[in-house]
């Protein structure tokens, strides 16, 4: 068990008490996100604890994909994007001046909405970023590991030299998700990762995410409520502010315990969501 | 049982309907057909004017000395034509995927639109002048040669595989590019492992395409390569060498009926060589398929 405290003095930022004993990894303060001119996050508090999976939920359009995609820098990747506040990762402001995407993304992995394996084999797929990043030292070992901790191993053990596109969506996803371990990075974000999938493979995808809690931090974003209370630890629900000037922006409405969050929410909006009156 | 109160039968408007939709389908089946046929009479009228040049001597010796329209064969014609496109395809090659990778990875959007247009004027250029320009700057100094002439074809293909390689990297889905990106790739080594691989079909096709084009070119050999050079049995790039246009342009321009049969033979020749190559790449990209399956 993590022993590290934080000092989390910020009024706002919920601290439950198992994770006020937790280290916390991402610090968000007064992030906001702009695109171009149009503000799509505004001034988002928030601590993602350690070893936890926290999950990012609320209505479309509130800025779920885009806060996820600030943690790991893919916002980088579009042109217009701006951040302000602060963002640090273990005590690193992540959009620092000297601080390289390509280093970020290495140590804060991503896994997408849709599947996406490269129309390469199976080991291919695996062995990608081993190889790049140098990591060749028993190649198959390592990819044989992740295999195994993405629970996609014994059934694909046998045809490791078989295209990853003859794999299932969800065989697909779990691939993506060995990918993305096997560089052994220490958060995987996860973009709707099952929102693409039937509900026998995103049950699959479910109980992997609670295998993984035990090695990486975890921080999934969904539409599905239900998901959200099956898996997470801690849950963030984002809302959609109108300003006066017609201007909608997402917020972070409250920041809690799963558990609370989808029994006794502190704000009307987020019970409005999670017992599906939406408003 | 109940009585029908209405027809499921063809009738009035759709009747007309399907009238409409048959001659359309019947139009764009005569179109296609019309192109093949085209293909068909070119090849035949082709092979049958030259059947009578044709024998094994043709492929297997070098032409005859002095215009002797008896005896000879064009195989260092064929030799030239492979090394002066050989050359100018590893040419142009390269240059022309990292000119699209430039236009559609990296540049800025506005760079991006002048690139394009850049090679669509290089494109639209005649083919002639790229001869001229070549001559002024390599064969005045340096002598003809058949690498100037590949300086020349390379200038002419690399805008079209420039083009149809920024074509299909535009295709390849950005989630790719974000599959590798989130990994802690950098840009360039996803684009080049990645992206490119995703898009080598594309890249040969359009390189195919650019062969032909080459390999079909006479205008542009006529100053820098080749010219008087009949009888050379010759495959250093450094010299002139003969090419098949060459010997077509040649040969047709004999009184000697005898040497205008080795021109269409020429000809066939010529349009088999780059058949062979189309057909090459396909077998080539087949293969790469099936070992990435799916």
């Amino acid at each position: 068990m993590e022993t590290i405290r934080t000092k989390i003095e910020i009024s706002g930022v919920a601290t439950p008490p198992d994770a006020r004993a937790r280290e916390a990894v991402f610090e968000a303060r007064g992030v906001s996100v702009f695109y171009g001119d149009q503000r799509a996050i505004d001034d988002v508090d928030i601590d993602i604890y350690r070893r936890l999976i926290t999950a990012i939920i609320g209505p479309s359009g509130c800025g779920k994909s885009t806060f996820i995609r600030t943690l790991n820098r893919m916002t980088d990747l579009v042109p217009s994007a701006r951040l302000t506040g602060e963002l640090r990762y273990r005590g690193i402001d992540l959009y620092g001046p000297k601080v390289d995407p390509v280093e970020v993304r290495r140590r804060i992995g991503m896994v997408f909405q849709k599947p996406n394996p490269f129309p390469k084999s199976i080991y291919d797929n695996v062995a990608y970023g081993l190889r790049i990043l140098g990591l060749k030292k028993d190649l198959d070992g390592r990819v044989e590991k992740a295999l195994r901790a993405a629970a996609l191993w014994d059934e694909v053990k046998d045809r490791l030299r078989d295209s990853a596109l003859g794999l299932s969506g969800g065989q697909q996803q779990r691939l993506c998700i060995a990918r993305a371990i096997a560089v052994e990075p220490e958060v995987i974000l996860l973009d709707e990762p099952a929102s693409a999938l039937d509900p026998i493979a995103t049950s699959a995808i479910e109980d992997l995410m609670h295998e993984l809690k035990r090695d990486y931090t975890l921080v999934i974003v969904t539409h599905n409520m239900q998901q959200a209370a099956r898996v997470a630890d801690m849950t963030a629900f984002f809302g959609l502010d109108v300003s006066p000037d017609g201007s909608r922006q997402g917020v972070l409405v409250e920041y809690d315990e799963t558990e609370k969050i989808f029994t006794n929410p502190s704000d009307k909006r987020t019970e409005g969501y999670v017992t599906g009156r939406f408003g | 049982m109940t009585e029908p109160i209405f027809s499921l039968q063809t009738s009035g408007r759709l009747r007309r309907r399907q009238l409409i939709s048959r001659a359309m389908g019947a139009g764009a089946a005569g179109a296609a057909l019309l192109a093949v046929a085209v293909l068909a009479v070119v090849v035949i009228s082709v092979a049958h004017r030259g059947a009578g040049a044709l024998n094994l001597d043709f492929f297997t010796q070098s032409q005859a000395q002095g215009y002797n329209p008896k005896g000879g064969g064009v195989l260092f014609a064929i030799v030239g034509s492979v090394v002066l496109v050989g050359i100018a395809t590893l040419i142009a090659l390269p240059l022309g995927v990292l000119v699209a990778v430039y236009i559609s990875e990296l540049a800025p959007p506005r760079l991006a639109r002048l690139a394009r247009v850049a090679l669509d004027i290089t494109n639209g250029i005649p083919t002639i002048v790229m001869g001229i320009f070549v001559f002024t700057m390599l064969v005045e100094a340096h002598g003809q040669s058949a690498f100037a002439g590949s300086i020349a074809l390379a200038i002419i293909m690399l805008p079209l595989v420039a083009r149809a390689t920024e074509e299909v990297l535009l295709l390849v889905p950005s989630s790719l590019r974000e599959a590798s990106l989130a990994l802690g790739v950098s840009r360039w080594r996803t684009t080049m492992q990645v992206v490119v691989p995703s898009a080598i079909g594309g890249i040969l096709t359009g390189t195919t395409l650019a062969i032909a084009r080459a390999a079909g070119e006479t205008a542009p050999l006529l100053f820098l390569t080749s010219l008087g050079v009949n009888s050379h049995a010759d495959a250093n790039p450094f010299h002139p060498l003969q090419s098949l246009t060459l010997v077509i342009f040649e040969y047709s321009e004999q009184a000697d009926p005898a040497f205008q049969a080795k021109a269409w033979a020429a000809a066939f020749v010529l349009m088999c060589v780059v058949l062979l190559t189309s057909l090459a790449a396909k077998l080539a990209l087949a293969r790469y398929r099936k070992k990435l399956g799916g």
